[in-house]
């Protein structure tokens, strides 16, 4: 009996996790067109969904800005954490304060604040507020991955390096950077994912001229569920698990 | 006479107020094994980063071969480190490691290879050149921060307690390896340590430092024999201090009455007046421990013993109190010679062995103070 336990508890909770995923994925092949009822194999929907122009616009348009936004908030979050890490000077603690706050913070108090601080300066609402916007709420994840990195940083590597022969800017490239790269890729991707589906705060500061994918498929799902979009979340799964994968292989050829 | 190589010249440093290194002045002579040795706290290890480039001091300069490196950057400096915990780069391989110093100096790729090649030859690791850091043993990884740093051959080599991570055996091993190292290379060793056996073993002169400030500055044979004051007497090897009140003073000699026993020494170099007490230093191995019978020395009874298998150790209680620290030999007329707890025995020591220190006013003893927080 109490052997039965763990293992039917272990499978309900894969059940629950991963049924609803399941159910897309399956669905995604259906050949029926209402409803959710089997209809046999088929590709339509994958057909379809390429064939819908506005629909792979906005995955171009979403992938692009993730990937700016993930790149642009990586830089940042890692000099502002080297920055933390390194030195001491007037401010330091409110800087860390603040991006907890950011962090914390809910996302709609986010999206309306920086919807306000748009008009007032008078941004035009599209590309370019959405990556100011994905930044702001990515840079705390990235800077907190990479200051965990530092910490367990042995302080003796850079003198090692300076020790031997190596300018800071030399040292940097050559050491500091390669030993936080797992921290750095880490952050990077968290960023992407972030950004990648955000709803709440992209649905305030996007404008009509840059339609993201996320805000794409809510506005579809609005009008009824089309077996479409079970096409699309399987391609978004396949994408997210194989950054995953490349993600796991960089960091334990790292180590090694 | 050897030529002075490096020279700190009236340095003080202090951290958030805190006074670490008091107008400190020292030479280090060119190919000289010097050892820095003192207890956690002394400064032993801000002198050395001082040198190395990685801290500046508050006042005073370092001069290495009259050029003034106080304010030089670790990277212009032609001397090398090696690190507590060897900080080698773990993302690089053992050749990487070895060869990045090199790298730096922008040298053609064959001179690298060669001089990598030879420095891992000398320190026994050329099967291990492609292997990451964390692939080898302590010992191993020592050897290679070692090789990363003579690879330059620079004109002095900093050692920041290298020993410290590896265990009996293996520091013993690689104690005389460092000796070895450094008589094959000529380089200047500046050697950071607590350990006084390991300072004493190893160094051609050893510098005792406490609370900053040089202690005394000699031979081993001279810290250990000669002190020059009851913190070096207490901190290298274990000491008995008995008080000595001067009989009489005359131009060459004197006479001394220790723990009631009349002795008659060399005049020390320090100015005493009959009356005046001073301090007697015997190392436990100038005690001499006599049968109860024996008409010489004092009465008292063992109260400890410690087997060490070279030596016999043991604490011995006379009859006013005092305690006497003994170690002895064991030779081959009596192997098998132990004492009982309790056994009564007469204490005496080698005429003449005795180290005299002028009495010091002790502010507060740390000792005492660490007792004190702990009860």
């Amino acid at each position: 009996m109490s052997r039965w336990l763990p293992k039917t508890y272990l499978t309900l909770v894969y059940v629950l996790l991963y049924l609803p995923i399941l159910v897309l994925v399956v669905f995604s092949f259906n050949n029926s067109r209402t409803g959710y009822r089997w209809g046999g194999l088929s590709l339509q929907w994958y057909e379809s969904l390429f064939n819908n122009h506005a629909m792979v616009q906005a995955m171009w348009n979403s992938l692009w800005l993730a990937l700016s936004a993930a790149t642009v908030s990586t830089i940042i979050g890692a000099l502002t954490a080297l920055a933390l890490h390194r030195y001491r000077f007037r401010g330091k603690r409110m800087l860390r304060g603040m991006l907890f706050v950011v962090m914390m913070s809910p996302e709609i108090v986010l999206a309306i604040s920086l919807l306000a601080l748009f008009l007032l300066v008078g941004l035009q609402l599209g590309f370019v507020s959405l990556l100011l916007a994905h930044v702001t709420f990515c840079l705390p994840f990235v800077v907190i991955t990479v200051m965990a990195r530092l910490s367990g940083f042995d302080e003796s590597l850079p003198e090692a390096a300076r020790d031997l022969g190596a300018s800071d800017f030399t040292m940097t490239r050559t050491v500091l950077i390669p030993v936080i790269m797992p921290a750095l890729l880490a952050g990077w991707l968290l960023g992407f994912t972030l950004s990648l589906d955000d709803v709440v705060v992209s649905t305030f500061v996007s404008g009509p001229s840059y339609e993201i994918l996320p805000l794409r498929i809510y506005s579809m799902v609005r009008v009824g569920l089309k077996p479409e979009v079970n096409a699309l979340g399987t391609l978004l799964l396949i994408f997210s698990l194989t950054m995953l994968m490349l993600s796991q292989w960089i960091l334990t050829r790292s180590k090694r | 006479m050897k030529e002075t190589l490096l020279s700190l010249k009236n340095v003080s440093k202090a951290f958030d107020g805190k006074t670490v290194l008091d107008s400190l002045d020292l030479d280090i002579l060119d190919g000289e094994f010097i050892t820095l040795l003192g207890p956690s706290g002394c400064g032993k290890t801000t002198l050395l980063r001082l040198i190395a480039g990685f801290e500046q001091p508050d006042i005073g300069s370092v001069i290495l071969s009259g050029h003034d490196i106080t304010h030089a950057a670790p990277e212009h400096r032609p001397l090398n480190t090696v690190f507590q915990n060897y900080a080698l780069f773990p993302h690089m391989s053992v050749y990487d490691n070895v060869a990045y110093g090199l790298k730096m100096e922008k040298r053609p790729k064959d001179e690298i290879r060669q001089r990598v090649d030879e420095v891992l030859a000398m320190v026994q690791l050329q099967e291990f050149a492609s292997r990451k850091p964390h692939q080898l043993s302590g010992g191993q990884q020592q050897r290679v921060a070692i090789a990363r740093a003579v690879v330059k051959r620079p004109q002095l080599l900093l050692l920041d307690e290298p020993l410290s991570a590896l265990d009996y055996k293996l520091r013993r091993t690689m104690q005389a390896e460092l000796k070895r190292l450094q008589r094959e290379l000529g380089i200047t060793f500046v050697f950071v340590t607590h350990d006084q056996e390991e300072a004493l073993s190893m160094s051609d002169r050893v510098v005792v430092l406490k609370d900053g400030e040089v202690q005394q500055l000699g031979t081993p044979r001279e810290i250990y024999e000669r002190p020059a004051n009851l913190f070096t007497a207490r901190f290298v090897g274990e000491a008995n201090l008995f008080p000595g009140y001067l009989a009489s003073v005359d131009e060459s000699a004197i006479t001394l009455d220790i723990l009631s026993l009349r002795r008659t020494l060399q005049k020390p170099t320090f100015a005493v007046r009959k009356g005046e007490q001073v301090n007697v230093l015997l190392r436990p191995e100038d005690i001499r421990v006599l049968a109860p019978e024996d008409e010489q020395g004092l009465a008292g009874k063992i109260v400890e013993r410690n087997y060490k298998g070279s030596t016999l150790d043991s604490v011995i209680h006379l009859e006013d109190g005092t305690e006497v620290l003994a170690s002895e030999f064991f030779d081959e007329d009596d192997p098998a010679f132990d004492y009982r707890l309790g056994e009564a025995v007469r204490v005496s020591w080698v005429d003449g062995w005795e180290w005299l220190l002028p009495v010091e006013l002790e502010p507060v003893n740390e000792e005492a103070e660490g007792l004190a927080t702990d009860a």
